[in-house]
């Protein structure tokens, strides 16, 4: 047991990584925070609107997106400059987002059409258009496995390790916490100017019909929107943050909060909360930094789940104890008589 | 360069197939499969074959439940318990392993029903939640097992997609037993599964218990995720529990045919899956099943007798012929009825006229006709004569009609002039042995609201004859009446 969790030392976990390596230690946290918050609010929504699980299929199901666009990629250089391309040419970042947009896109359309055309309900629809996918991908994956710079493991714990070593001599930023931060910053943007559009659709869909909002439109930008977050976090954190992601800290908002904005604050909190002590645990445990973060996140609910002033465990249980001590000076309903049918009658 | 790295580090692919052979024709491969000899082969076709048909029995009961993502975050939610229990033995024991999952699937479980009662979350996300928590747990755990000294060669991360290849002799009877008794539990409480999948209230009435019932389903699931993890790896059990039912549940609305099927299209999966992995060099088993597994339902979505997307367009598409059909034989009759069906043929022009459509679109219903043999086309394609077919089929709808609408004004006193629009869908509808009703019941009435004649039996089944050119429209039908 012993060598598998190392003695916890505050120095080496806590102090030495900021003190020593600043700059590294900065871009990975950095790096889970905007996808933290990122995956973070657009699951707020994905949870009002009873979609969480299709969060977890468009982040499996972007798999052969990103396989077709390595192939393309191959096709395209191989045609310009002879059949060894190497690995390096084979990312185009624009050819991966085209790619998983139209894995998601077909995702979300598959799903509506297998539920809405048939007798088979949303949940297994969910569950065979996305297993489907993903099955497909890995067969591509191991197919052209010297023509695609990806496997599996990657797509799902990633290496946020590795984004600091992205770091260019020329360069400010690391490509990818860049890329990441343009999506991130987009989200913000996407959803103060459709604040009001979201906020009716996701709540009364029946009052955003009425309203003239077109639901469908709204419904398949989502899923745009998703396909595009999980493509740019997929790379550096793998499909298991994103996934932990999209529910944590909707969740955890959910339990602390009863109004959208103050929603939307919480998820920002628990998202730079759970990165910081995710990063920390996986130096402290030695494993992959992806995991721990989204252990941390689930820590992070659980505490909420607990200890919520309001919704939480601590909290309801203290109410009902209260309200069964208060009990007598709750006015007695009428008697029915001293039948054994009341049961107040002894 | 860093993923140059990663690449190298991780050689999960390479090795998850099952004929660890270099590069043969398949053909080759093909003979080997079917002549059994691989003693891994027998193994992992054994393997998929049990697997397969578990997951198929049991992933019926979570699909009808609309619990289908349940095998989802179940079989993520095992992998803590995967790695615990190879920390317990420190190798790849089949039977720590298979206590561990199961114990952490049926916390996972758990887990699921304590979150949706607690608090104000909805259950989709109370599974994204268990799944993706308990899932990234195991991924800490297994990424701390492989940086023991003695964790590096033990292939537990062979457990997050899978290898047939790797399932031995030990596995095959797990794999044996949990789908006896799986097959034993469902026939002996067949009738509680039932109650409890489909009307849980009803089971509470009749004192059924019906969150035991629940949780030994719970249970069994989580037996049947972790025999399967061994072929075909976390991420894709969840499809062998989905997919194989709704093919069946495309096809059948019975829970015992459904059950019957399942374990069939499973079984099916699961061997096409072994043979095509084996098959190519260089295909990993659980993808190929899954895929093979998704074929199957993608067939039964489309072309299952009653339900199927294909058959269901194709009826509907011909009952739109059909009743367009009938509104053209319809005309026909009607126009024949204004000259007191004096003369054979209708032209082309009257009937464009009596529909108000062009004579374009007149030619083209009459064609159809003319390929349905209801009528013949003569002088050039420019008259249609009723064939006796045709005139049955014209002068059915038209009583029918007719029928309705004196039925809508006697029987329910609706205005004679609110009538027409209901009658004109009904018309299609009513069968011969309602037809006999309403006629008894209107005491054979002759006339309609509109004081038009209502075809007869008799005026119907003047067969061979094309269209009554008849001095005296019959002033009572037949039985006298009104």
């Amino acid at each position: 047991m012993s060598e598998l969790i190392p003695a916890f030392d505050w120095q080496q976990v806590v102090v030495s990584p900021w003190r020593d390596d600043p700059g590294t230690f900065f871009w990975i946290a950095l790096m889970g925070f905007l996808v933290t918050v990122t995956c973070g609010l657009v699951g707020n929504y994905l949870i009002l609107r009873r979609m969480a699980l299709v969060g977890d299929a468009i982040s499996h199901s972007v798999l052969p997106g990103l396989a077709l666009a390595f192939l393309a990629a191959y096709a395209i250089s191989a045609s310009q400059q002879g059949p060894d391309v190497p690995h390096e040419d084979l990312r185009k970042p624009l050819l991966m987002f085209a790619g998983a947009l139209a894995a998601g896109i077909l995702t979300a359309v598959l799903i509506e059409w297998i539920h809405t055309k048939s007798r088979v309900k949303q949940d297994a629809a969910i569950g065979i258009t996305f297993s489907s996918l993903f099955a497909f991908g890995v067969i591509l994956i191991s197919l052209f496995a010297s023509r695609i710079d990806l496997d599996q493991d990657c797509v799902l714990y990633g290496e946020i390790g590795y984004v600091p070593l992205e770091l260019g001599p020329g360069d400010w930023v690391p490509p990818s916490v860049l890329r990441m931060g343009i999506v991130a910053l987009l989200t913000v943007v996407w959803i103060v100017v459709f604040y009001k559009e979201l906020l009716v659709s996701s709540f009364d869909p029946g009052l955003a019909a009425s309203l003239g909002i077109n639901a469908t439109l709204v419904h398949y930008a989502m899923m745009c929107w998703l396909s595009v977050v999980v493509v740019s976090a997929f790379e550096s954190v793998g499909a298991i943050l994103v996934i932990a992601m999209l529910v944590f800290p909707g969740a955890t908002a959910s339990m602390l909060a009863r109004r959208l904005p103050a929603m939307l604050l919480w998820t920002v909190l628990q998202a730079a909360l759970s990165s910081l002590l995710g990063l920390h645990l996986s130096l402290w445990l030695d494993c992959y930094p992806a995991g721990a973060m989204a252990v941390a996140a689930a820590g992070l609910f659980v505490v909420a789940w607990v200890a919520a002033p309001r919704e939480g465990l601590l909290a309801t249980w203290w109410r009902r104890r209260q309200m069964a001590l208060e009990e007598p000076s709750i006015p007695e309903p009428p008697a029915l008589g001293d039948g054994p049918m009341n049961p107040r009658s002894d | 360069m860093p993923l140059l790295l990663m690449l190298a580090a991780s050689p999960s692919l390479q090795a998850a197939r099952i004929g660890d052979v270099s590069d043969t024709h398949w053909l080759e491969q093909a003979v080997r499969f079917f002549s059994f000899q691989d003693p891994s082969l027998r193994y992992a076709l054994i393997g998929s074959i049990l697997l397969g048909v578990t997951c198929g029995l049991l992933g019926s009961f979570i699909v009808v439940r609309k619990l289908a993502l349940m095998g989802d975050a179940l079989s993520h939610a095992v992998l803590p318990g995967v790695a615990i229990g190879f920390l317990w033995s420190m190798s790849k024991n089949p039977v720590a392993i298979f206590i561990g999952a199961t114990v952490a699937g049926l916390l996972g479980a758990l887990m699921v029903n304590l979150l949706t009662q607690t608090t104000r979350l909805k259950e989709d996300t109370a599974l994204g939640m268990v799944l993706a928590g308990f899932f990234a747990l195991g991924v800490c755990l297994v990424s701390m097992i492989q940086r023991l000294p003695t964790g590096t060669k033990t292939g537990i991360d062979k457990f997050l997609f899978g290898q047939a290849a790797a399932i031995g002799a030990g596995d095959v009877w797990l794999m044996s037993g949990v789908a006896v008794l799986s097959l034993l539990a469902i026939t002996l409480f067949y009738k509680q599964f039932l109650v409890t999948s489909f009307d849980p209230g009803f089971g509470r009435v009749i004192g059924m218990p019906v969150q035991v019932f629940h949780l030994v389903l719970m249970l069994l699931l989580a037996f049947a995720v972790v025999i399967a993890l061994q072929a075909v790896g976390v991420v894709l059990v969840s499809a062998m529990l989905i997919t194989p039912p709704a093919a069946a549940y495309m096809l059948t609305d019975r829970l015992h045919r459904m059950l019957v099927l399942a374990a069939l299209f499973g079984l099916l999966s699961g061997a096409i899956g072994a043979f095509l992995s084996f098959l190519g060099n260089s295909l990993p088993t659980g993808p190929c099943m899954v895929l093979a597994a998704s074929l199957v339902f993608g067939a039964a979505f489309l072309g299952a007798p009653r339900h199927g997307v294909i058959t269901r367009w194709w009826r509907q598409r011909s009952r739109v012929r059909r009743i367009g059909r009938e509104n053209t034989l319809k005309s026909i009759y009607h126009v024949l009825e204004d000259r007191d069906f004096v003369g054979e043929g209708v032209s082309l022009k009257e009937l464009a006229e009596r529909r108000r459509e062009t004579i374009e679109e007149a030619r083209r219903q009459a064609r159809e006709l003319h390929r349905h043999d209801f009528a013949t086309l003569q002088d050039e394609d420019h008259s249609i004569w009723l064939t006796p077919r045709g005139w049955q089929r014209a002068a059915a709808i038209v009583r029918n009609h007719r029928l309705w609408e004196l039925y809508l004004t006697h029987s329910a006193s609706i205005a004679a002039d609110h009538v027409h629009e209901d009658a004109e869908k009904i018309e299609h509808v009513l069968g011969e042995d309602v037809v006999r009703q309403l006629e008894r019941h209107l005491d054979f009435a002759t006339r309609d609201p509109h004081g038009k004649r209502i075809p007869s039996s008799v005026d119907i089944h003047q067969a061979g004859r094309p269209a009554p050119s008849r001095e005296d429209p019959r002033p009572t039908g037949y039985g006298g009446g009104s």
